[in-house]
C-alpha cells in the first residue's frame, strides 16, 4: 500500500500535477503582478516606458519558469541544494572578481545574457541548501557543535563575499534566510537568545566599525529632520507621501510626490511609498493582505507536504518573504533605518525577482508534490 | 526505524511549534506596520498632505503695476509706459550661443553690454528667465520680431514700467523710482511684501514717501513644481492690484516755467495757495532726468550729475539752507510792531552806516536813505532801520514770532526725510548750541536776515503766505485728497495779536514793489488783475571785507562762489491775495535785478491760470 502509494506519487500525469496547483497562491502572485505592473507603469509617468516594459518582460518570464519549476519534481530541487549553493558563492566570488561596479558597489555579475546580482539569488539558495542539510539531521544532531559551526559557515561564506561589494543590507537579509533555516530546524532556544544579547552589546562597537556612509544612515533614521535636504532626504520625502495619500489615496498616476521627482528609487525600494501614495491606507492594506495570503499559503503548504525539506524550506521562505516584506516597509514608513531592501515581487529589479520567483516555484513544486516523500 | 519514525514525529512537533511562534510573530509585527500606516495616513494626513503641497506648489510673484502721479488737473507726471523687452530662457534654446551672437547682432549690443548679459545667464537657473534687454527701442523691437524665426526661443515682452514724461520737470518733487536694494527691503514692509527681483521702488521724493499707497499688489502666479524647480502647470493666477494714483496740488505749466526760469542756474522756486496750503509749483535747479535711473543709470551720466558744482543732486527747496537777507525784514517790522517796539511813525535815520556797539554796520545803499519810517524802510529795504529796530525789539522776541510764522521748522513734517529745518536763533539757543552768550551785534545783523540765521526757499515762501492771507496758519501740502481728514486743529488760528499789525506790512512790501524808489519797482505790473507785492533779499554768502566794500563791484566781476543769493518772495493779485511764492537764485548776485522779474513772469501765469484752477475745484463740488 505505501509502496503502491510512492509509485503513484512518483509519477503524476501532467493534468494531475495542474489538479494540484495552489491555486490561491498563483491568483495571489499574478495579483501581485498585475498591481507591480500598475505602479511601474506609474512611475514611468503613465506611459509605457523602459521599467514598464522591462518589468513586465521579467514578470512574465520568471512567471513561466516558476510555473516550470512547479512540474518538476521536489525530490530535484531537494538533490540540487548544494550544487546550486556553491554555483552561487562562485557567481559570488566572481562578482567580487570581475562584477560590475555601479554607485560605489561592486553587486553585478555580467553573464552575457543577463547582468545578474548573485547576492540577491543567495537570498533563496541559502534556505534550499541549509534545509537540505538540516532534511536527513537527527533532533539531537541538531544542537552539536559541528552542525552548528557548518551551517554557521555556510552562511557567514557568502554573507562575507556580499559586505566586501560592500553591500551591508542583501548580506543581513542573507543571514535572516539561513537564520530561519536554523530556528525552523531546531537549533536551541539558547542560541538565538545569546545571539540577540550579543547582537544588543556589541550594537555600539559595529556602528563604531560601520563605514561613514552607514552611520550616517543610521543617524538619519534617529533624526531625519537633521539634514531634511541631505541624507534626510529620502526618508522625509517618502512619509510626505505615505502620509499625504490619505484613506484612499491621491488617485493612480496621480501621486504627486513621485511623478514631480520627489520620491527617490521610486522603482526598486521607494515603490511602496508610490503606491501607497496613489492608493492610500485601503491600498496599502490591500497589498498587505495579498502578502499574508500568499505568505500564509506558504506556510500552508509547508503544513501539508510530507517531506522534512519542502516542510522546512516553505516554513523558512516564508518567513525571509515576511522579513523581508517588513524591512522594506519598515524602511520607507520611517521605522528603521535605510536599508537597500526591495519590495519582493513588487520592486523593479531582475534579480531579485528571479530569487522570489525560484522561491516560489520550489514551494509550488512542493505543493504539487507534496505526498513525495525524500529519503 | 522506529528510532527514525519517532525522531520524525520529535521533528515535526519541533517544527510546528516553532512555526506557530513564528506565525505568531508574524502577526504582531503585521499589526504593527498597519498601524504605522494608518498613523500617518490617516491621523496624520493633514500634516504630510500640507507638506507635500508645500513641495509641489510654488508661488512665482510679477511686479506689481505702479500707482501714477497726476497734477491737478488730471495730467500724468509719473506714469507707467510699456517696456519692450527681451526675455530668453536658456533651455528653450536649442543653440543658445548661435541664438545670443545672432541677438548681440540684431540689438547691437557692445562688448560690455553682452559680456553682462551672459555673466547674467550663468547665474540662473536653465529654466530661468534670461532678460536679454530691459528696454528696446520700437525700431529695435520690432526688428527682433521680424527675426524671429530664426532665433528659437527668444520671447519679446511687453512690460510695464515707470515713465516721467516732463523729465527734469518734477524730478525734486517727485523723485524717481530704481531697482530696491536690501535697505529698502528692510525698511519698508510693503516693499518686502510685494519685493520681486527687478522690482523698482521710490528712492527719493513722494515716489519714497508714498511707497505703501503706490507700490500696489502682485500678480501672483501658482505653479506646481518638479524636485528640481521646474514648473510643470501652472495652477492659479491671481490678479494685483494697481497702486493707488495720487493727484497732486502742483500746475504743470507753472512748475514748467518755474524750471525755464531757472535755467542754467541753481536756486528754487515755490508757489503756494495762501489759504488752502496748495503747492501750486516747488522747483529746486538745475535739475536732472529721473528716467535716467529707471534702468539703472550709466556711470557717464552719474558722474556728470555727481559732479556738477551747481549740486542737482540737492533738493534746494527743502534741503537749502540759505540767509534770509532781506527777505526776513516783513516778520522783524511785524514782530517790532507787535510787540510794541515801534509804530508807524517811529523813525530812523539812515547815513549809510551806523556804530553800534563798536563795530560798523551798513547799510546796502552808501550815501543812506536818510529819515526812514517803517513804511519807507521797507520800501526801500533800509538795513540801518532794521538794525535799530532789531536792537530795540531783541533776538528772543523775534524768533517767537518767526517760529510762528513757520521758520526754524520743517514745512511738509514728516513728507520728506531730507527736509530741513532751517535755523532761527536766540538767545538759549546759543547758550545751549555753542556754549556761548549772545552778542548784541548778532541781534543787529539777525534783523536783516544775515548771520545764524536759515531758512529753506519752502518755509519763506510760507511765511510770505501766511502775512499774505493776514496772518493765518495754514499747511502747506502736495497730494489732492479726496477725503478731508486729519485737518490740524490749529489751521487758519490767527498768528497775529492785532490784524492792523499785518496789514501794515502787508501795505510796505505793496510798496516795495508798486512805488518808486521800491526795490522790485522794476519788475511790478500795474494792471490790478496782475498786480503783486514782494520783499527783495540779497544774501551774502561771505563777509564783506573793507577793501570789497570800497571796490563796490558788480556782480559779474565777483568770483560765482562768491556772488550773493538773490533771493524774493511775493504775494498778489494785491488787491484780492490768493497766492504767495519764493524765487532764491542762488550766486544770483541781487534779489531785485535776478530774482524779482521771475516772480513777475510767475504771477502772471498763474493769476492767468486760477480761473481754470478754480472751475476744476467748482466742478469737483458740483459732481458731489
Amino acid at each position: 500500500m505505501y509502496q503502491h502509494t510512492r509509485l503513484t506519487t512518483n509519477r503524476l500525469g501532467f493534468f494531475q500535477k495542474f489538479r494540484n496547483f495552489d491555486y490561491i497562491l498563483l491568483v495571489c502572485i499574478l495579483l501581485l503582478g498585475f498591481i507591480s505592473l500598475a505602479t511601474m507603469y506609474s512611475t514611468d509617468g503613465g506611459e509605457i516606458k523602459f521599467h514598464t516594459k522591462s518589468h513586465f518582460t521579467k514578470l512574465a518570464v520568471f512567471t513561466l519558469m516558476m510555473l516550470v519549476m512547479s512540474f518538476i519534481n521536489i525530490k530535484y530541487w531537494f538533490s540540487i541544494g548544494y550544487l546550486a549553493y556553491v554555483a552561487v558563492v562562485g557567481l559570488l566570488v566572481g562578482t567580487y572578481l570581475f562584477g560590475i561596479t555601479s554607485s560605489g558597489s561592486q553587486r553585478w555579475i555580467n553573464l552575457y545574457f543577463i547582468n545578474l546580482q548573485p547576492s540577491e539569488l543567495m537570498k533563496i539558495f541559502i534556505i534550499v541548501c541549509l534545509a537540505k542539510f538540516f532534511h536527513r539531521m537527527k533532533l539531537e544532531n541538531v544542537n552539536s557543535i559541528y552542525t552548528i559551526l557548518t551551517s554557521l559557515i555556510i552562511i557567514l561564506l557568502p554573507m562575507g563575499l556580499v559586505i566586501v561589494q560592500p553591500d551591508l543590507g542583501t548580506a543581513v537579509l542573507i543571514a535572516i534566510s539561513g537564520i530561519a533555516v536554523l530556528w525552523f530546524a531546531g537549533i536551541n532556544y539558547k542560541y538565538f537568545i545569546y545571539t540577540i544579547l550579543g547582537f544588543i552589546i556589541s550594537l555600539p562597537f559595529v556602528i563604531a566599525f560601520l563605514k561613514p556612509y552607514q552611520k550616517l544612515r543610521v543617524l538619519t533614521f534617529l533624526n531625519p529632520d537633521k539634514d531634511p535636504l541631505g541624507a534626510g532626504y529620502q526618508i522625509i520625502q517618502s512619509k510626505i507621501a505615505v502620509g499625504s495619500g490619505g484613506i484612499f489615496g491621491k488617485g493612480f498616476l496621480k501621486g504627486t510626490q513621485s511623478y514631480l521627482e520627489f520620491l527617490p528609487e521610486k522603482h526598486t525600494d521607494f515603490i511602496f511609498t508610490l503606491f501607497s501614495e496613489e492608493f492610500g491606507f485601503v491600498g496599502s492594506a490591500i497589498l498587505l493582505v495579498i502578502y499574508a495570503i500568499i505568505i500564509y499559503r506558504i506556510v500552508a503548504i509547508g503544513a501539508s507536504s510530507r517531506s522534512y525539506f519542502a516542510k522546512i524550506f516553505c516554513y523558512s521562505f516564508g518567513a525571509a518573504i515576511f522579513v523581508f516584506i517588513t524591512i522594506n516597509m519598515s524602511m520607507v514608513l520611517g521605522l528603521l533605518p535605510i536599508v537597500g531592501s526591495p519590495l519582493p515581487i513588487m520592486s523593479y529589479g531582475g534579480s531579485s525577482m528571479l530569487a522570489t520567483m525560484i522561491g516560489f516555484g520550489i514551494v509550488m513544486s512542493a505543493r504539487v508534490h507534496n505526498q513525495q516523500l525524500i529519503a | 526505524m522506529i528510532n527514525s519514525s519517532s525522531d520524525n514525529v520529535k521533528k515535526l512537533n519541533s517544527i510546528n511549534r516553532r512555526m506557530f511562534i513564528t506565525g505568531s510573530l508574524k502577526f504582531f509585527v503585521m499589526i504593527g506596520i498597519v498601524s504605522r500606516l494608518f498613523f500617518l495616513q490617516v491621523k496624520e494626513n493633514k500634516k504630510y498632505l500640507t507638506l507635500s503641497d508645500k513641495n509641489r506648489i510654488r508661488e512665482w510673484k510679477l511686479a506689481p503695476v505702479r500707482g501714477e502721479f497726476h497734477d491737478y488737473f488730471g495730467n500724468v507726471i509719473a506714469g507707467n509706459f510699456e517696456a519692450y523687452q527681451l526675455h530668453v530662457i536658456p533651455e528653450q534654446v536649442e543653440d543658445f550661443r548661435y541664438v545670443i551672437y545672432r541677438l548681440k547682432d540684431l540689438l547691437e549690443l557692445s562688448d560690455t553690454e553682452f559680456k553682462k548679459v551672459l555673466k547674467k545667464k550663468n547665474e540662473i537657473k536653465p529654466w530661468e528667465t534670461l532678460i536679454v534687454s530691459d528696454n528696446l527701442s520700437w525700431q529695435k523691437f520690432s526688428k527682433i520680431n521680424n527675426h524671429l524665426y530664426d532665433l528659437n526661443g527668444v520671447k519679446p515682452v511687453i512690460s510695464i514700467s515707470r515713465n516721467y514724461p516732463f523729465k527734469e520737470n518734477f524730478t525734486h518733487l517727485v523723485g524717481y523710482v530704481s531697482q530696491a536694494n536690501q535697505d529698502d527691503i528692510e525698511s519698508t514692509q510693503a516693499i518686502k511684501k510685494n519685493f520681486v527681483p527687478g522690482l523698482k521702488v521710490g528712492k527719493v521724493g513722494l515716489e519714497k514717501t508714498f511707497e505703501e499707497k503706490l507700490i500696489g499688489t502682485n500678480d501672483i502666479e501658482r505653479y506646481e513644481v518638479n524636485a528640481y524647480g521646474r514648473r510643470i502647470s501652472q495652477l492659479e493666477f491671481q490678479k494685483g492690484e494697481k497702486g493707488k494714483t495720487l493727484r497732486l496740488t502742483i500746475d504743470t505749466e507753472v512748475q514748467k516755467l518755474a524750471n525755464e526760469l531757472l535755467k542754467d542756474q541753481a536756486g528754487s522756486i515755490c508757489v503756494m495757495d495762501i489759504y488752502t496750503g496748495a503747492v501750486i509749483a516747488m522747483h529746486s535747479s538745475p535739475s536732472f532726468d529721473p528716467n535716467l535711473f529707471v534702468f539703472g543709470i550709466s556711470q557717464d551720466d552719474w558722474q556728470l550729475i555727481r559732479n556738477d558744482p551747481m549740486k542737482p543732486l540737492v533738493n534746494k527747496t527743502l534741503q537749502g539752507n540759505y540767509s534770509p537777507g532781506s527777505t526776513i525784514k516783513p516778520i522783524v517790522a511785524l514782530s517790532a510792531l507787535e510787540n510794541g517796539i515801534v509804530n508807524t511813525s517811529f523813525t530812523v535815520r539812515c547815513t549809510g552806516k551806523t556804530e553800534m556797539y563798536g563795530q560798523t554796520y551798513h547799510c546796502w545803499k552808501k550815501k543812506g536813505h536818510g529819515y526812514v519810517s517803517l513804511r519807507n524802510a521797507m520800501k526801500q529795504s533800509c538795513d540801518t532801520y532794521f538794525y535799530e529796530v532789531a536792537r530795540k525789539l531783541g533776538v528772543d522776541k523775534l524768533s517767537e514770532t518767526a517760529k510762528k510764522f513757520g521758520l526754524g521748522e520743517k514745512v511738509f513734517g514728516n513728507l520728506f526725510d531730507i527736509e530741513k529745518k532751517g535755523l532761527i536763533p536766540n538767545t538759549q539757543w546759543k547758550k545751549n548750541a555753542l556754549g556761548k552768550g549772545w552778542l548784541l551785534g548778532e541781534t543787529i545783523i539777525t534783523g536783516i536776515g544775515q548771520g545764524y540765521i536759515q531758512t529753506t526757499p519752502i518755509q519763506l515762501c510760507l511765511m510770505t503766505a501766511q502775512i499774505a492771507n493776514g496772518g493765518y496758519k495754514i499747511y502747506p501740502h502736495l497730494v489732492v485728497d479726496d477725503k478731508v481728514k486729519d485737518q490740524p486743529i490749529d489751521k487758519f488760528t490767527p498768528l497775529y495779536k492785532n490784524s492792523k499789525n499785518i496789514k501794515i506790512v502787508q501795505d510796505a512790501i505793496f510798496g516795495s514793489t508798486n512805488e518808486v524808489m521800491g526795490t522790485s519797482y522794476r519788475s511790478r505790473i500795474d494792471n490790478p488783475k496782475y498786480q503783486f507785492a514782494g520783499k527783495t533779499g540779497t544774501a551774502q554768502v561771505k563777509k564783506i571785507t573793507e577793501e570789497e566794500r570800497e571796490l563796490d563791484l558788480k556782480t559779474f566781476q565777483i568770483p560765482y562762489e562768491q556772488r550773493d543769493h538773490a533771493l524774493y518772495v511775493a504775494f498778489g493779485p494785491y488787491k484780492n491775495p490768493r497766492y504767495a511764492l519764493s524765487v532764491i537764485v542762488e550766486h544770483g548776485g541781487n534779489g531785485s535785478t535776478t530774482a524779482a522779474p521771475m516772480a513777475t513772469k510767475l504771477f502772471k501765469l498763474i493769476i492767468d491760470r486760477h480761473k481754470i484752477r478754480e472751475s476744476l475745484r467748482n466742478k469737483k463740488y458740483l459732481e458731489i
